[in-house]
């Protein structure tokens, strides 16, 4: 099995709060990844570790094989990670086409005319070519929604990562989404998403793993994982005699 | 026909000081760093013009090939080096760093080019006229002028329809997001101030080549970037020339009426504007 991302021994701590308790995976080439938790539990701390806006206390990040852990987030993106944020956070005084550019010239290093062509081609697929010339801070939640997948995407990724990213949108909205990123994930891509919306979750991911209070408590196929006695009581809140 | 030959001089004159006011423009939008060494920076250009017009025997305007890259040089390492490590939530490292280089600058370029006012010699055409209907202008005038408009208009271009531009705008509006999306805020920074510096390479020559100028000039023409940057409105290029502008009419005029008002007339247009509209007169459009 090739690891696009092989994680060991990860610690994170603010004060005495452990956001990351020595958590270990590997993540296969082509895979996609579900990871739930309740809410501090500690699933965003982890993105922002393997991006590289945090830094961890101890353990390794192995991203292709090579040890990132003491790569900055911008080296890490032009290395092929990506991802996009559970509060969208476009450039908001820039065009859509022009937030989706950033990432195609920098994450990806393509010349202006190529990142042109490519970044068009990635706004149909996330439907927003219609929008790309609008201010992104026009934009309503599902679009930015997109945008933030377009953005990551333009990055030429190898490995994305999506935090919450159908969260508040409507049931229509949320189908349309998990139909973009299973064509996504049909690309080839490996993905890790955090996600509270179980039912969209599942609907594309091969595996998926349990995080509460920084630890991990789960990892399998997702059936089993969310019909198990432990992550019901935990992640559903039901009493353990229930 | 006096008054419209003073206006006309104060509008060229106003080019000059939209230069001053470009590079400090261009930081602040950027990183939000109000450069205090910025009018010494000039001034350092300056000399550097100076020792390279003696050295080699070259007209000013030859010296801006050398003195453009030398100043982007100078900017990028120092950006690179100290600037970056200042910039932060507190706003008053950079302002304090910024000050202490000022008076490092004003100190050394007195020990080694002594306090003696020198002036770049620019030659026949520092002499040289145009007749413009009644008027006659000064060649020389009309270059600065020109070459303000086209710096700034160079700029506008950069910021809005380049790559390295697009990485100024994003940075500027989210220096973390733009991290994740492969830009180095650090390399971002250093060649804003890189461009900033080129900027103030032309404006540090073309000051040499119009007036006298010492070791300590600097903090004066802090002064009139400030603000003709204000009276334009933060963060617009084209308002901050038309500060520029407004700023050197203002001083023609003072100068026009008694010709010890001229530096005072400056400053009081720039206190009514900043009393009627404290956000400049063309303040960019938040969205």
């Amino acid at each position: 099995m090739n690891a696009v991302l092989s994680i060991s021994s990860l610690c994170k701590s603010f004060g005495t709060v452990k956001v990351a308790d020595a958590i270990s995976f590997d993540v296969p080439m082509g895979q996609s990844l579900g990871i739930i938790g309740p809410n501090g539990a500690g699933k965003t701390s982890l993105f922002n570790l393997i991006t590289g806006t945090l830094r961890a206390d101890s353990g390794s990040i192995k991203y292709q094989g090579i040890d990132v852990s003491t790569n900055n987030s911008a080296t890490r993106c032009r290395a092929g990670i990506a991802r996009s944020f559970q509060i969208p956070q476009p450039f908001t005084a820039m065009s859509v086409f022009e937030n989706v550019l950033v990432g195609a010239t920098q994450g990806a290093g393509l010349t202006q005319r190529e990142a042109e062509t490519v970044c068009l081609e990635i706004l149909t697929q996330t439907g927003l070519v219609s929008r790309a010339n609008d201010l992104a801070g026009a934009l309503t939640l599902l679009e930015r929604k997109r945008l933030e997948l377009a953005r990551a995407l333009a990055a030429n990724p190898k490995l994305l990562l999506l935090d919450e990213i159908a969260g508040g949108l409507t049931e229509n909205e949320c189908q349309s989404l998990v139909a973009t990123i299973n064509d996504i994930k049909s690309s080839g891509i490996t993905i890790i998403w955090i996600e509270h919306i179980v039912h969209a979750l599942l609907a594309v991911v091969d595996r998926l793993i349990v995080i509460d209070f920084g630890q991990m408590i789960a990892d399998g196929k997702p059936k089993p994982i969310m019909n198990s006695r432990q992550v019901r009581e935990i992640y559903m809140g039901l009493d353990a005699d229930a | 026909m006096d008054w419209v030959n003073s206006i006309l001089q104060g509008i060229l004159l106003g080019g000059l000081y939209a230069l001053f006011a470009a590079g400090l423009s261009l930081i602040f939008g950027v990183m939000r760093l109000v450069n205090i060494a910025h009018g010494d920076l000039i001034v350092l250009a300056a000399f550097l013009g100076l020792t390279i017009t003696s050295t080699f025997g070259l007209h000013p305007l030859a010296a801006i090939i050398i003195v453009v890259p030398a100043m982007a040089v100078i900017g990028y390492l120092l950006q690179a080096l100290i600037l970056n490590r200042t910039l932060g939530d507190n706003i008053l490292p950079p302002l304090l760093v910024t000050f202490g280089l000022s008076v490092l600058l004003q100190n050394g370029l007195l020990e080694i080019y002594t306090a003696d006012p020198q002036k770049l010699n620019a030659g026949a055409i520092s002499t040289a006229n145009v007749a413009l209907g009644p008027l006659y202008v000064g060649v020389q005038p009309l270059l600065m002028f020109g070459v303000s408009i086209g710096v700034i208009a160079s700029l506008q271009w950069i910021f809005y329809r380049t790559a390295l531009g697009r990485a100024f705008r994003a940075t500027s509006d989210n220096a973390e997001i733009a991290q994740l999306m492969g830009l180095n805020k650090a390399h971002v920074f250093a060649l804003a101030m890189a461009l900033s510096m080129a900027v103030v390479a032309v404006a540090g020559i073309f000051l040499a080549m119009r007036t006298s100028f010492t070791p300590a000039s600097g903090p004066g023409r802090l002064i009139f970037g400030f603000e003709a940057v204000i009276i334009g409105g933060l963060g617009n290029l084209w308002g901050t020339l038309a500060g520029g502008v407004i700023l050197g009419v203002a001083q023609a005029i003072g100068a026009q009426i008694n010709p010890g008002w001229q530096i005072l007339a400056g400053h009081f247009a720039f206190l009514v504007v900043l009393a009627i509209r404290p956000r400049g007169l063309f303040p960019r459009v938040e969205h």
